[in-house]
């Protein structure tokens, strides 16, 4: 590029807009091309406040630490005591979201359920019912009531460990699944009673329910044909958790799963995905202080997720005040999706390992979110349960790792004045001091 | 013929006594008296029982039931026979919203009126109202039969898939996606035999058919008007 024009006048140097970013037009371009929006699978990309905002101060002199290999940090936690004469017992806090046969392969769904009951915890259906493959392969299996009702049935109701009343899910608060032509199979448009081939859009408000007065009435009647054993979660999108929460309480639910906006989805538009919602790090402490004003914190367990990765974000979910946490886009990541292994395929498709959210094409290389049956044969089930397990037991370890050395003998037993914040917002959102002060924006009686 | 007083001795025991009854009992017929109103009444059933529920019930009367018959003598709340899988339920008087919500087979026989969202998402159920239904009714119905002996409210059958629509009086107004159908001989002989089955005495011959049109299968710009 020339650096003065014909006059020898120097030229500016070229100035890439702030606002109009090569991503932007990008999508713009995609937009004028197309006249359809953008969709794709996966959470929030954006950059937004979270776990990495906090740290854990560790013991000192004031708080003297556990042995790391020889005092015992139990893990163990129970979910659906309240009204379930069955409630689920866990032995790590970590369970896996529910994702639906017809977005993820049968194999992948079978990997989930080897990974999750290797490592004693729970897997969850999803927006396409039970299979026989997952529920055969999980050792406690929830199962989600969805608005669809695709594959809903009493007698699959009743082989549940507990069901999960699906209210929202934080990559899309307010909005219906979405399953396109491309991956409604055989398989899983007779399991949908759909016909094949179409764009299946779900609903997004149960069909015989709106409100809290009828909520409670519908988990009666889900207690009535379980025989009141099993627990009933009520998971919500990270929208407005206070009173999402106390309403979900007071309707009756055993559990609470609160989902944030980094929280995956199989396929919505992502102007949905990137725009709706609040960070997981925002909508934990609300959950949390519903709770407590009801006293029903530790009775009623809440389950977070969206976005987490590793024991760090456990811990820190847990020292919050979460019982339990849940991964979705992270246990995929487990099992082999987005690989750099398959890179050369991820270019092919326009885009690179790490990148790759168009899940609704069902041209996954990694052969997970597909129902192409030859994609599908690169994955083997046994081999992606194992790296599951593993990955599950990691986490597990650096949560009790981080648990230890607070002093805690319990994952539980962390608290919010285990953590300090790096930045103003994250202060502010999980309400721990900014590190180096004894302050956080809005802490009452500072002014703020 | 088994009598349950459901104010004295509660739903759970009833439920339970219900889900008790294995599929050879000799305890077939069952009525419930003082049903006052109350919810999830007669949910979950799996054997074939004849319910007889003597008055009106609250939501979800029915609900998931397979292979029984339930019959209500007076009107029901919402929800009624929500999610049934196979087996019949009749309502004598009128059903409330969502009546036959998702249900994936079996028979509802509305013998009153029905309120909207009758249908929503239907999966397979056969649903015979013998008088008018509400607005909404058939949202994304998927697949089985709505028959309507009165008339249809507005936005029938929006957005639905491939469940038949068969309307006898008016239709307000049909919602996205929806048109009328062609009556081939076939459907003539649905209505006869359902129709039969739901006591009515209306006539095949006067009823006209609604389903999709099958233009919203798979997105198209041109349509988005529509959405």
């Amino acid at each position: 590029m020339s650096s003065h024009d014909e006059n020898g006048i120097p030229h500016t140097t070229p100035r890439q807009s702030a606002t109009f970013t090569s991503d932007v037009n990008s999508d713009i371009r995609r937009a004028a091309a197309t006249g359809i929006y953008d969709i794709r699978g996966g959470g929030a990309k954006r950059k937004v406040p979270n776990f990495d905002d906090l740290l854990f101060m560790g013991a000192s002199i004031s708080r003297y630490p556990l042995e790391g290999y020889r005092e015992k940090c139990e893990t163990s936690v129970t979910i659906g005591g309240l009204h379930a004469s069955n409630p689920i017992e866990l032995d790590i806090p970590i369970t896996i979201a529910g994702m639906s046969f017809g977005a993820l392969s049968g194999p992948a769904k079978e990997a989930l359920g080897r990974g999750a009951s290797a490592a004693g915890t729970s897997t969850t259906t999803g927006d396409g019912g039970m299979t026989p493959e997952e529920r055969g392969h999980s050792s406690k299996l929830v199962y989600q009531y969805l608005p669809s009702r695709y594959g809903m049935n009493p007698d699959d109701l009743r082989k549940a460990d507990a069901i999960e009343i699906v209210v929202g899910q934080g990559a899309k608060p307010g909005g219906g699944g979405m399953l396109l032509g491309q991956k409604i199979s055989d398989r899983v448009a007779e399991m949908r009673n759909l016909p094949k081939g179409i764009d299946q859009r779900s609903a997004c408000r149960h069909p015989d329910w709106t409100g809290p007065d009828d909520l409670e009435i519908k988990i009666l009647e889900l207690r009535e044909i379980t025989g009141w054993r099993v627990p009933i979660y009520v998971k919500v999108a990270g929208a407005r958790p206070y009173y999402d929460v106390t309403l979900a309480v007071k309707a009756g639910a055993d559990a609470v799963v609160l989902d944030g906006m980094q929280g995956g989805t199989a396929a919505t538009q992502d102007v949905f995905i990137e725009h709706v919602g609040q960070p997981t790090l925002a909508i934990i402490r609300p959950a949390v202080q519903a709770l407590q004003d009801l006293g029903m914190h530790r009775k009623v367990q809440l389950i977070l997720s969206g976005g987490i990765r590793s024991g760090a974000d456990v811990a820190k979910a847990m020292a919050l005040g979460a019982d339990a946490v849940a991964i979705g886009s992270a246990a995929l990541i487990a099992l082999g999706d987005n690989d750099p292994k398959w890179e050369s395929e991820y270019n092919k498709l326009g885009t690179t390992a790490g990148a790759y959210d168009d899940w609704h094409e069902g041209k996954d290389p990694a052969g997970i979110t597909t129902q192409d049956p030859e994609l599908m044969k690169r994955f083997d089930p046994i081999e992606g349960g194992r790296r599951l397990r593993n990955y599950l037991k990691v986490m597990t370890l650096e949560a009790q790792t981080i648990a230890r050395a607070c002093g805690k003998n319990h994952m539980h037993n962390l608290e919010p004045e285990d953590l300090v914040a790096l930045t103003m917002e994250a202060a502010a959102m999980a309400r721990v001091p900014l590190s180096g002060t004894d302050w956080w924006p809005g802490k009452p009686g500072t002014g703020y | 013929m088994q009598t349950f007083d459901l104010e004295a001795l509660g739903l759970r025991k009833l439920n339970s006594t219900l889900h008790e009854q294995v599929e050879d009992t000799n305890q077939t017929a069952w009525e419930v008296i003082n049903p006052k109103g109350s919810h999830a009444i007669a949910v979950g059933l799996d054997t074939p029982i004849e319910v007889t529920i003597k008055g009106s019930t609250g939501y979800y009367c029915g609900g998931m039931n397979q292979k029984a018959t339930i019959k209500v003598t007076g009107s029901a709340g919402p929800g009624t026979a929500e999610n049934m899988m196979s087996g019949k339920v009749i309502i004598e008087g009128d059903a409330s919203q969502y009546a036959g919500a998702t249900g994936h087979g079996g028979l509802l026989v509305i013998k009153g009126n029905a309120s909207s969202r009758c249908g929503i998402s239907m999966k397979g159920i056969n649903i015979v109202v013998h008088g008018n239904i509400g607005h909404m009714s058939a949202f994304m119905a998927q697949s089985g039969n709505l028959i309507v002996c009165g008339d249809a409210g507005d936005a029938l059958g929006d957005s639905c898939y491939e469940a038949r629509l068969f309307v006898r009086g008016s239709v307000k107004s049909l919602g996205a996606d929806c048109e009328e159908k062609e009556m081939r001989p076939e459907h003539i002989q649905i209505l006869k035999e359902l129709l039969a089955e739901a006591e009515s005495d209306a006539k095949p011959e006067e009823f006209k058919r609604y389903g999709s049109a099958r233009n919203l299968y798979n997105f198209d710009v041109d349509n988005a008007a529509a959405y």
